[in-house]
């Protein structure tokens, strides 16, 4: 008999119960994270998966694979060092929006422009839940926080905007509702050879939907279904109808050179000059040899 | 490859140590004065296989070459006294996960952008306490280009060997420095290589509390899979609170490097033996003190050189015995004094500490050592 997935996967028997709040979605996540890995076959050997700091990145200590759980902001840093030590490893990214898009944007910007083999997973709840719930880069404008108790003055992010112009390969976005798509989206950018981001819309009751009276759990999910519309449907509303709206999907999949393949490219190259130069270089000291045994030849003669 | 003559700088020196060490991965963020470092590293990584990329900012230069070590490559970064700062909370990742890797630190006029083309040593106590929490690691000193083509193979050595961060303390004067070198065979070099695990994956512990505190350690994608969080972590590698737990891993760090003190700690010593009056200093003004040793005794003064290559842990058994001898100690260092307060701390028998600083950019010259100790009777 197969073994339920959970068990498979999980370090089940050490690492629970898991820090998340009831009603949170990063559960729904990771789900679908493994169910993911699942499907594609990939060894848990060589699936290395690296995350920050924040409610989404305390992910890596449950699952059974290479974990490595870093410094706030820094995850997408040490997955490049990670994937460029050992390029067989799928590397996987498991951050939030603080994580990713405030400390950490620098790198996440960066790591997309060098459009390197990793897949970032953010778990994108708009607020800093670990921290106890102060507004984040993603807060929409006039939305509430415990630093922004009568609302956000700042504008949020457009994290997949981003990501594209900064030169990601494959951008998506889904939400915690859209458990199916998510599973799909995942897969296509673990897939995906070079920079992959899946941004997920995940509830997070106990912080945002307090602050901004958005209800428990089902009601918050409730929003991501009315709410989200495929960006494949985009011109079947009107403006008017889309205005509250937010897209789900595939935002960009495109075919580009990746860092790390590219960088082989390099060593390839450097050898062959190394290799030439070493062959000049016995070269002229033969011929400065043999000139030597002749003059030595006439000197005695 | 047999033995080689070359007139290099100290930054290349470095460079060819890390390679002759095994240093396959290198990532780091140009800064004057140590930037030499990345060029060379970008130009001969490649051809020996290994891998160097340059990153957005030295925070990122530090994850990676920690991330790189992770999959079991030898990683070094190399900065300066700004950026060092920004590595702080990366270096204190690596001591609390144990992972290997070698940080070059060319140090140069501070605070804040300070001098960037001129010598200085004020990042001693940096590379001792920069980062937060109590943590142990090791820092070295050299004081020529051939040390430091040596220094920085020791350096890698004592990563592998202790799964702690090293820093190679540079000034800028031996950076820059161009000096001839003897590079020996690199066959016949000593290189050391982390501890893997012996025992199969569900057996292994990857934060094992063994008789001499050092754990094997398994590279990502060899079987081994674990958590490697920078969270206090029992054994297993897992985040505890568990106040038992905490102090065996708090523990654990300090003893893997106090009690291995008389293995790590190197100094050298010239001309102690009936000194009178000893000379402390590192770095490019040891080189400066040699000179003024070797002056005052031909003018029949019995003075000494006490050098400690590893900053820290700082060898303070030795000059204790020293200073024991000794009627004066003069500290020569190019900064308002640090080093000195590590002396003054083990000082236990009255003996009069002076301190011979410069901090305008410039070297402390043998004259400028003489005059003092002539000043001070």
């Amino acid at each position: 008999m197969k073994q339920p997935i959970v068990l498979t996967y999980l370090r089940a028997k050490k690492r629970f119960p898991h820090v998340w709040c009831p009603g949170c979605g990063h559960g729904v996540v990771m789900g679908s994270l493994i169910r993911a890995i699942d499907k594609l076959g990939l060894n848990k050997d060589e699936v290395a998966m690296v995350s920050g700091i924040g409610c989404s990145s305390r992910m890596t200590a449950y699952v059974d694979f290479n974990t490595l759980h870093t410094l706030h902001g820094r995850p997408i840093a040490f997955a490049t060092g990670l994937k460029l030590g050992n390029p067989k490893l799928h590397v996987i990214v498991i951050t939030g929006d603080g994580d990713a898009t405030a400390i950490g944007g620098n790198h996440f910007i960066h790591a997309a422009r060098r459009n390197i083999d990793i897949t970032v997973i953010l778990m994108n709840n708009a607020i800093y839940g670990m921290t106890g719930g102060q507004i984040s880069p993603t807060t929409p404008h006039g939305g509430r926080g415990s630093t922004a108790k009568v609302g956000n003055p700042e504008h949020p992010f457009d994290i997949p905007k981003l990501a594209i112009a900064a030169g990601a390969s494959f951008v998506a976005s889904t939400t915690a509702y859209h458990v199916p798509a998510m599973d799909r989206l995942i897969m296509q950018a673990i897939q995906n050879k070079g920079f992959s981001l899946v941004e997920i819309y995940s509830q997070c009751p106990t912080y945002e939907g307090k602050w901004n009276k958005r209800g428990d759990a089902p009601q918050m999910l409730k929003y991501y279904k009315e709410h989200a519309v495929p960006i494949t449907a985009k011109n079947k509303y009107s403006p008017e109808e889309l205005k509250d709206k937010f897209f789900i999907g595939v935002f960009h999949n495109e075919r580009k050179p990746e860092f790390v393949e590219e960088y082989e490219k390099v060593i390839e190259t450097m050898q062959v000059q190394e290799k030439l130069k070493q062959l000049s270089k016995k070269e002229a000291s033969d011929e400065s040899q043999g000139k030597k045994q002749e003059e030595t030849k006439t000197g005695k003669d | 490859m047999a033995e080689e003559v070359r007139f290099m700088q100290g930054n290349e020196a470095c460079t060819e140590g890390a390679i002759a060490a095994g240093c396959r991965f290198y990532a780091g963020y140009p800064i004057t004065p140590s930037t030499e470092i990345a060029e060379h590293m970008s130009d001969k990584l490649p051809r020996v296989g290994g891998k160097f990329i340059q990153m957005e900012d030295e925070i990122a230069s530090i994850a990676a070459i920690i991330g790189a070590s992770v999959a079991g490559v030898k990683s070094m970064t190399a900065t300066s006294g700004p950026g060092f700062s920004l590595m702080q909370e990366g270096i204190g990742y690596a001591c609390m996960t144990e992972i290997p890797v070698v940080i070059v630190d060319v140090m140069r006029g501070g605070p804040s952008t300070g001098l960037p083309t001129k010598a200085s040593q004020g990042d001693v106590m940096q590379a001792r306490w920069g980062t937060h929490g109590d943590h142990y690691l090791i820092a070295l000193a050299p004081e020529s280009v051939k040390e430091t083509f040596y220094l920085t193979i020791k350096a890698f050595n004592l990563s592998e060997k202790y799964r702690v961060p090293v820093v190679l303390l540079m000034d800028e004067t031996i950076g820059h420095m161009r000096e001839k070198v003897v590079l020996p065979d690199y066959s016949t070099i000593h290189v050391e290589n982390r501890l893997t695990p012996i025992v199969p994956p569900e057996w292994y512990k990857p934060y094992e509390i063994t008789t001499d505190f050092i754990t094997p350690m398994a590279p990502f994608g060899t079987g081994y899979r674990y958590n490697i969080t920078g969270l206090t972590h029992d054994e297993m590698g897992f985040p505890t609170n568990n106040e038992y737990e905490i102090v065996r891993k708090m523990d654990k760090l300090r003893d893997k490097i106090e009690r291995a003190r008389h293995n790590i700690e190197d100094y050298e010593t010239f001309y102690t033996d009936d000194a009178n009056t000893l000379i402390i200093a590192y770095g490019s003004v040891a080189r400066s003190a040699k000179e003024a040793v070797l002056n005052m005794r031909a003018h029949r003064r019995k003075v000494g050189l006490f050098r400690p290559i590893t900053l820290w842990p700082f060898p303070e058994k030795a000059l204790q015995e020293l200073m024991k001898k000794v009627d004066r100690v003069f500290v020569a260092e190019m900064n308002q004094g640090q080093l000195i307060h590590e002396i003054q701390k083990i000082e236990c028998y009255h003996k009069r500490i002076y301190g011979i600083n410069r901090y305008d950019g410039e070297m402390i010259t043998p004259n400028q050592i003489i005059s003092k100790i002539r000043e001070a009777r």
